[in-house]
């Protein structure tokens, strides 16, 4: 191999991103006016209503879920769309044919993917500020987590792009899975205000690690240590790098 | 130097059980256009697809210009230009913007002068701001040979470059690839239309149930296998074909009825006067006469039935 094709990932990057400049609104505009009612309903209507959650108003407390969960939805769904179209266009063809190898494609990909998640979690972020008092202690940490979980979130959604074989299956992680699970997950609440055994059962569920990482670079307070979200993200991105590379080299639903 | 393709032993079995291709052994020349005539599904679609990596082959080596497709990825695919079978595009990308991704999906820097230059070539320079979608299906056509072209491949696959095209896209083509291969590229086109292989081709190969039956010199071809056939309808039958008449191969058909006289069309003495000369001397009178030269269509339908 000689070097690495930069023009050929900077063209799917390029080609990505252009992608969700023409859809700008909907790329904006539905984050932007979700959160909104996010907080007239949880931070206004309930959250008046709510004593503060460690010591943070609950408008506030909600600000890093509300992100996660943005997070998690736009940057599976963005990636995974972004490969299952050429799979449903045909256009696929190019791209296997094209002197690019699996890293490279997927830095294309997953790169604009998740470039776009970290846009729209930050819109989120200012948006939020208009509603609440947002405070960020450690922002370094804040913006590392935020990066990660783009990153990871959109590589899993690479995934279920290629895995998927229609519209409904493409769309059925996010709404059935991730969706769920977030809220189940310490987005709204603090797992320590659930009854046992819920408390136990929801230790099992990701995403209160990557809720309780991202609240911590906020706040300072976690459900459970700063150590065991970055350990929890990580090997989820580890497992997602093995399927890809396993994915890349048997040509699984890719190559006939 | 090494050939620009060579195909070892290649074989495809797909995961439904069905054997695509089998033992499939081809080397082509650097600067020739090469015709692959089969029926449909004979497995030229399949041959193209592995040698330009978006289908897995079961086994056999491909290098392109002496390069390894798997061990040496980069430098064979950056060769290869590839226009399937089906149209596939960006439907919201305009042509402009389709054609230069194609570039850098390749590893080529942006070369605006050269896009233009095939742009115009393509007739698609007034649309390069329009979106694939609204394009007609010619044109649509006509972007997936500029995305082909834009990296500025040495080897150039075209599946079905004229299926579903009208006559003058298609001599449109037919001018484009001319023109293509006097700059010096090797094309390699798949086609149903036997009179394309006869118009543009170098050397044509015949494939059929995934095995590739014959790869010949076209000219050659049609010296070897082309006869021409005089026909001659009698005015009265003849019971048999008179004894005088035994130096020539002549058959007797339709009740006696219609004499048919086959040699070699290449031949510098056909035989033909001489034929006549005797006929009329013997009496024999004829109302009608008739010649026809057997095309490259005759002999890829008698090779398949054979093999078949
Ligand atoms: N993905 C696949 N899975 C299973 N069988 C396949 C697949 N693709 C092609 N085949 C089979 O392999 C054989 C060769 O197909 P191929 O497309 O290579 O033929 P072809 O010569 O290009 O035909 P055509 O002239 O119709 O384009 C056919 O019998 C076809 O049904
Ligand atoms: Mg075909």
């Amino acid at each position: 191999m000689s070097g690495i094709n930069l023009h050929g990932i900077w063209a799917i990057y390029r080609t990505e991103m252009a992608r969700s400049i023409r859809t700008v609104w909907q790329s904006v505009a539905t984050p932007v006016i979700t959160t909104a009612l996010y907080f007239i309903v949880f931070g206004g209507a309930i959250g008046s209503r709510m004593s503060h959650v460690g010591g943070v108003g609950y408008g506030a407390f909600i600000v890093p879920g509300l992100i996660m969960l943005s997070l998690l939805t736009q940057s599976i769904s963005n990636a995974s769309i972004g490969i299952y179209f050429p799979k449903f266009t045909g256009t696929m063809f190019e791209i296997l044919s094209a002197p690019l190898n699996a890293v490279e494609a997927v830095i294309g990909y997953v790169g604009a993917a998740a470039t776009k998640s970290v846009v729209i979690g930050l819109i989120i972020l200012a948006t939020a500020t208009f509603f609440t008092d947002v405070r960020i202690l450690h922002p370094v940490w804040m913006v590392a987590f935020l990066l990660l979980t783009s990153l990871t979130f959109s590589l899993f959604g690479f995934l279920i792009g290629i895995w998927a074989k229609n519209f409904e299956q493409l769309a059925i992680i996010p709404s059935l899975v991730i969706t769920p699970l977030t809220f189940l997950g310490g987005a709204f609440y603090s797992i320590d205000m659930l009854p046992q055994p819920w408390r136990t059962v929801s230790l099992f569920n990701p995403v209160v690690y990557l809720v309780s990482g991202f609240r911590w670079s906020f706040y300072g307070l976690g459900d459970v240590g700063v150590g065991a979200s970055l350990a929890f993200t990580a090997g989820f991105m580890a497992l997602c790098l093995i399927a890809l590379a396993w994915i890349f080299r048997t040509g699984w639903r890719l190559k006939p | 130097m090494p050939a620009i393709l060579s195909i070892e032993a290649l074989g495809k079995q797909y995961k439904s059980g069905h054997k695509a291709l089998e033992s499939v052994d081809l080397s082509i020349e650097r600067g020739e256009i090469f015709a692959l005539l089969g029926p449909n599904g004979a497995g030229k679609t399949t041959l193209i697809s592995i040698i330009c990596g978006t289908v897995t082959r079961s086994t056999g080596t491909i290098t392109v210009a002496g390069h390894d497709i798997d061990h040496a990825r980069r430098e064979a695919r950056q060769r290869i230009g590839l226009v399937p079978q089906e149209i596939a595009l960006d439907m919201f990308s305009t042509v402009l913007n389709t054609v230069r991704f194609s570039r850098g999906l390749f590893g080529k820097a942006p070369d605006p002068a050269y896009i233009e230059e095939i742009l115009r070539d393509l007739s698609l320079w007034d649309k390069r701001n329009v979106r694939t979608m609204e394009l007609s299906g010619g044109m649509k056509r006509r972007v997936m040979i500029a995305k082909a072209l834009s990296h500025e491949p040495e080897l150039l696959f075209l599946d079905e470059p004229t299926a579903g095209v009208d006559v003058n896209l298609r001599r449109d083509m037919w001018a484009l690839v001319r023109k293509l291969r006097e700059r010096g590229m090797t094309i390699i086109l798949t086609t149903h239309y036997i009179e394309e292989a006869e118009e543009m081709a170098d050397r044509v190969g015949v494939i059929n149930g995934g095995r590739l039956l014959l790869v010949e010199d076209k000219d050659a071809l049609m010296r070897k296998m082309g006869k021409r056939q005089l026909t001659l309808t009698l005015q009265a039958p003849l019971a048999a074909i008179p004894e005088q008449l035994a130096e020539w191969s002549l058959v007797l058909a339709e009740d006696g009825l219609r004499l048919i006289y086959s040699f070699d069309a290449q031949a510098e003495d056909t035989g033909m006067p001489a034929l006549l000369h005797r006929l009329s001397e013997l009496g024999i009178a004829y109302r009608d006469l008739d010649t026809s030269r057997s095309t490259l269509e005759d002999i890829f339908v008698n090779l398949v039935e054979k093999a078949a």
